[in-house]
């Protein structure tokens, strides 16, 4: 690998096809940072898919007369003005969370990095109108947006998702679409150009791989984004309804009552900025391990 | 090389501290209390300033010190007194008033106010074509409502005349108990008739005079600055006829939103009254600072209202069920933090000493046996259904703990939905919702403004509830009464067959929460939560 | 390179008017009228009303006298203040949050390129952890969180900094500009970081070191210039995101800027203040976004040759 340039791992990758990401799993389980992510990720989803036989109360189960109490040995993290177990709650949101973190996020990716790869590819006036029409979602008023949506479908998961994915997707296409109109000047593309590789094969094998640090490191910045956004959705009216709840949600009336009932904001803040530092250790070394460069330094 | 960039850093973190120099400046309450500057915090932002077109409580609190009636409100009884008016005198009926008004009582621009002007604001205010939100308000004066439908197009078959340059007659169609307080409301405050028109027709919603530096108005202050969503600026006049009784030289109105900066604004010394304040700063404020936390009954009812005329819903028993398997000692308790009043009708207790029928109550037992009865022993079968709120925190909370205690008290499953403002109040007047939150401030202190909501296909029914009986109550007998105590009695008929129906679950009665600084005097709490800025004033605590 | 800039600009105009007559379109879908209320209304009265505003003409014929005057400059009145024109209410907000705007930036790209360059050097170590870990952080702080943690630390427990208003007591503008420029800060942080990384490994800056060129130059000369052209292609989006996602930070800090004009003007149905900040910050985004565009083809010397082509 010594003097492997971008164009020899490429080519080298196509024949066994694997070998990439079997090469990426090797760096990868030397990165201890990104193996403790991937860990603690692995832990929280595991907690998250167990709630509901793990968690000690159940998340509606109020007790007014209780009200919003420190931490105790009955509520390990206390409770919320409602007198429900905080703990359960967090337990609870991480579930919403993480689907909608994830899921939405992967609908952003997927239309984002085909969109953006197309366009970018494509070049010129198929490049020119695919990217204006990214400008159009742009400016249109996204509250008004979203008002319409709630209304047009009612309220429900998915078209939570694809309402978040909708919208995180545009400035993906545009970082992928600047990345692979500056890779496709490179001669590995044009060497595989030249070999006669079609436009599908040449963007799936050779521009997206090398854009991967990029949209890697765009989509751990994703992720959060998403979280916090299907709070404001929710908080609007589409999404999620009381007594359920996710961290977002948690968190942003964790806000209100700061002074008085600090441990409201705390934990679930922690919850969520511990899960998005594992996500981003992980993003980092994934990104360092599927460089085909980054062996060298 | 690192180095070479610390030293951006450096640069920085020393542009940050050069930018905190300004720390242990003077409070803005304690400079606006020397100058006799009052800073106000006044909820949302103010739309307009013209009197016949505003809408909401925020331009109330403008509009009222700049304009004035023909009479105004003690703050402390809440009776009317002179304004523009020096005196009246009503007929035996109760249907002619005639008011005297005071020649000395004279506009920005030196014009004095004379009865005309009051009769063609009047006019105006009721011209179709204007399209004023509020005119029913004037509807008491007769002719008034087939004028502002467009039944009639003579205003001078309205009941308001002008008797001579100072002098003003009107008619009403019965008796109005409360038709001296109405003179108070934006509604009845004159406009000047060649100042609206130098800038445009008189019905034009959209026009600049009502803006700093175009506006001539009547009251104790002028306007000066107007910035949207920054503050609005009035000042003292020094040519109004009662100048020598105006204690603040101005008043300083800031759109205050968003609660929790709010209530920082008024820790850091920005404001001398805060227009609410988050319910969970009231026990730390009530604990720790109880000096300047106000907390006052107010004319208003939070509560449910339920579509009649939705399965299971039409079935009385099922309603009665509902209502009775709400603690609200305990929601009041808790989730309100102890402040509100449990409601158990409609109308607020004590208005005007008016005592509403007590027919419901926490009976879970009753509720249990009421929807056994209904053909949902223990809640079985009862159908999932939705309630719904506009989307506020004090909603939120309040329907988090109903929808448990429907719960555990019926076994029944509500799901909860928030909708923005607009959309939950279109989902209202569709009658699109299974249960839903209403909440009614009174216009005026009496009974009625109330209980006339629920007749039959009354513009802010939207529940179906419908009854010949109550209609007959109140809108035939009870207006013709000119004994208080007779009138109050048919109101008592009206609202017991009303709590019979229970078309609506009442929760609590309003209050007025507030911070307010220890200099801002002369504003006593009342349940209209009304300021006669006349009477208030700032002293500094020494 | 002008040929490029004159085609783009001219591809501005369809963008714009897609935006502007979906927008129209939609508002109007919406539902809740910009005269709903709480209490009933006549019908009488909406009949005015509605003839006030010509919304009881046809919506194409709506449609196109709204266009008639939106070719003169004429926004309209505003639905919600009507002694207000939209004009003059987005004139008056919007040098408020231009000017929140560019603390912001300025916050966000010193801080952020500092930060991620830095970073980038010494990969997995100390100096790279410390500042990314920060970023970390900065990006889940939303900024309906960080602003009042800021007035609360700043504001009430040290009493440095006034705890809100613009322009009304020395130092007010430093914790809206810092709140809103953060997330930012965090993300040219990540994204120059990578950026840097991508580049000090290419052979062109092999072949620099190799001349025995001092690092530093090296970088600033060569590194910084291809590796920060992810950040200047976010740089467009973000000024614009700046710009039109303020309003939380406006509303926290009582800011009389645009984004908070905006959102009142979504919730109050003000159907001709809505179009009439869609269309302005519309325009801004594809100005800045072109501006950004524009920027990267002369940072990428292969583009740049491609435009003189």
């Amino acid at each position: 690998m010594a003097t492997s340039t971008s164009i020899d791992s490429a080519t080298l990758a196509m024949p066994k096809g694997v070998s990439l990401w079997d090469d990426a799993w090797l760096r990868l389980r030397k990165n201890k940072l990104a193996m403790f992510g991937l860990g603690f990720l692995l832990l929280v989803l595991v907690l998250c898919l167990l709630t509901p036989w793990i968690a000690p109360y159940s998340y509606e189960e109020q007790d007014l007369r209780l009200g919003a109490a420190a931490a105790s040995a009955e509520h390990w993290l206390g409770t919320d003005t409602f007198g429900r177990d905080l703990l359960t709650r967090i337990l609870y949101g991480g579930r919403v969370s993480l689907l909608v973190g994830f899921v939405a996020t992967a609908v952003a990716l997927l239309i984002g990095v085909t969109y953006g790869a197309i366009a970018g590819y494509a070049g010129g006036k198929v490049d020119a109108a695919m990217m204006r029409f990214v400008d159009i979602l742009y400016a249109l008023p996204f509250m008004i947006f979203i008002i319409l949506l709630m209304v047009v479908f009612g309220r429900n998961l998915v078209l939570l998702f694809l309402a978040i994915g909708a919208i995180e997707w545009l400035t993906m296409a545009r970082i992928v679409r600047s990345q692979v109109q500056n890779l496709r000047q490179q001669e590995f593309v044009e060497a595989a150009m030249s070999l006669g590789l079609s436009p599908v094969a040449i963007i799936v094998k050779h521009l997206i791989p090398n854009a991967l640090g990029p949209i890697i490191v765009y989509t751990t910045l994703t992720i959060p984004n998403v979280m916090l956004l299907e709070a404001f959705l929710s908080f609007l009216g589409l999404g999620i309804q009381p007594p359920e709840s996710s961290w977002g949600l948690l968190i942003s009336y964790g806000v209100e009552t700061m002074e008085e009932y600090p441990w409201l904001l705390i934990f679930p803040g922690l919850a969520l900025s511990m899960t998005l530092f594992a996500l981003n250790f992980l993003g980092d070394g994934l990104r360092d391990a599927l460089d085909p460069k980054a062996s060298r330094d | 090389m690192i180095l070479k960039r610390m030293h951006w850093a450096v640069l920085f973190l020393s542009l940050l501290l050069v930018g905190c120099g300004g720390g242990s400046e003077e409070r803005r309450v304690d400079v606006g209390t020397r100058e006799g500057v009052l800073h106000y915090g006044n909820g949302a932002e103010v739309q307009g300033l013209d009197p016949h077109i505003v809408t909401g409580v925020p331009e109330n609190h403008v509009v009222s010190a700049l304009f004035e009636g023909l009479t105004s409100k003690n703050p402390y009884t809440l009776e009317s007194e002179p304004a523009a008016a020096k005196s009246w005198d009503i007929s035996e009926d109760g249907l002619t008033y005639t008011f005297n008004l005071r020649e000395d009582a004279n506009w920005t621009n030196g014009d004095p106010v004379t009865a005309e002007d009051f009769r063609w604001s009047f006019e105006r205010a009721l011209t179709p074509a204007l399209g004023n939100l509020n005119n029913y308000m004037l509807f008491p004066i007769a002719n008034a409502e087939a004028f502002a439908n467009g039944v009639i197009d003579d205003f001078s078959q309205v009941g308001a005349r002008v008797i001579d340059r100072f002098t003003l007659e009107i008619n009403l169609r019965s008796p109005t108990p409360y038709f001296l307080q109405l003179l108070d409301h934006y509604i009845a405050y004159p406009v000047h008739r060649a100042n609206i028109e130098a800038f445009g027709s008189y019905t034009d919603r959209v026009s600049r005079w009502a803006r700093e530096g175009n506006m001539i108005n009547n009251g104790a202050f002028e306007l000066t600055e107007w910035q949207v969503n920054s503050h609005i600026r009035v000042e003292k006049r020094a040519s109004y006829w009662d100048a020598e009784n105006i204690k603040l030289n101005a008043i300083v109105f800031y759109p205050t939103e968003n609660l929790v900066t709010e209530e920082r604004m008024f820790r850091d010394g920005q404001l001398h009254r805060t227009n609410d304040i988050p319910l969970d700063k009231v026990p730390v404020y009530l604990e720790e600072d109880p000096e300047h936390i106000v907390i006052a009954p107010y004319l208003g009812t939070y509560y449910y209202m339920i579509n009649t005329t939705r399965k299971p819903f039409d079935d009385v028993r099922v309603r009665k069920a509902l209502v009775l398997s709400i603690d609200r000692k305990l929601l009041n308790d808790t989730v309100l933090e102890g402040i509100m009043d449990p409601s158990y009708a409609l109308v607020p207790p004590g208005t005007l000493g008016y005592q509403p029928p007590e027919i419901i109550s926490f009976d879970p037992e009753r509720a249990r046996a009421l929807l056994a009865a209904a053909g949902f022993p223990n809640g079985e079968g009862f159908p999932v259904f939705e309630l719904l709120y506009n989307t506020q925190e004090n909603h939120r909370k309040i329907a988090i703990a109903i929808q448990q205690m429907w719960q555990t008290n019926l076994g029944i499953s509500v799901s909860l939905l928030n909708q923005e403002w607009g959309v939950y109040l279109n989902t209202q007047e569709n009658q699109n919702y299974d249960v839903s939150r209403r909440g009614w401030i009174g216009d005026y202190v009496d009974p009625n403004t109330f209980l006339d909501m629920y007749i039959t296909d009354g513009g802010n029914n939207r529940t179906g509830f419908s009854s010949q009986r109550y209609d007959q109550l109140v809108l035939e007998e009870a207006p013709t009464r000119l004994n208080q105590d007779e009138r109050f009695a048919l109101y008592y008929k009206a609202e017991t067959i009303l709590m019979d129906e229970v078309p609506i679950i009442p929760i609590y009665t309003y209050q007025t929460k507030m911070l307010k600084d220890s200099s801002f005097k002369g504003a006593p709490s009342n349940i209209m939560d009304h300021y006669n800025w006349k009477y208030v004033y700032l002293e500094a605590s020494e | 390179m002008w040929r490029f800039v004159g085609l783009r600009t001219l591809q501005a105009i369809p963008v714009i008017l897609t935006v502007i007559t979906v927008t129209f379109f939609l508002v109007r879908a919406a539902p809740g009228g910009p005269f709903s209320s709480e209490k009933a209304v006549s019908d009488q009265v909406r009949a005015a009303l509605e003839a006030q505003y010509r919304l009881d003409l046809p919506a194409y014929q709506q449609y196109f006298s709204y266009m008639a005057d939106l070719f003169q400059g004429d926004f309209g009145p505003s639905f919600n203040f009507p002694s207000r024109s939209v004009n003059e209410l987005i004139f008056q907000g919007f040098p408020v949050t231009l000017e929140l705007g560019l603390y912001a930036m300025l916050i966000a790209v010193l801080i952020g390129i500092v930060a991620g360059v830095f970073a980038s050097l010494k990969p997995n170590t100390l100096q790279d952890y410390m500042p990314m870990s920060l970023a970390m952080i900065g990006i889940c702080m939303p900024s309906f969180l960080l602003g009042p943690v800021l007035v609360l630390v700043f504001g009430i427990w040290l009493d440095w900094l006034p705890v809100s208003g613009w322009g009304n007591s020395a130092g007010d503008k430093l914790l809206p500009s810092i709140t809103l420029g953060a997330m930012y800060a965090a993300y040219i942080a990540r994204l120059s970081r990578s950026g840097m990384l991508e580049v000090l490994s290419q052979d062109y800056l092999r072949t620099a070191r190799a001349k025995g060129l001092p690092e530093y130059i090296v970088i600033l000369k060569h590194a910084l210039r291809g590796g920060l052209l992810p950040v200047v292609a976010y740089l467009g989006p973000a000024f614009a995101g700046l710009l039109s996602g303020s309003f939380v930070v406006e509303t926290v800090f009582q800011i009389p800027g645009l984004g908070r004009f905006y959102v009142q003007a979504a919730f109050n149905r003000d159907y001709t203040m809505i179009l009439g900040t869609t269309v302005f910050l519309a325009t801004l985004i594809v100005v800045f976004n072109l501006l950004s565009d524009i920027l990267s083809a002369w940072l990428n010397p292969r583009l740049r040759y491609q435009f003189r082509k």
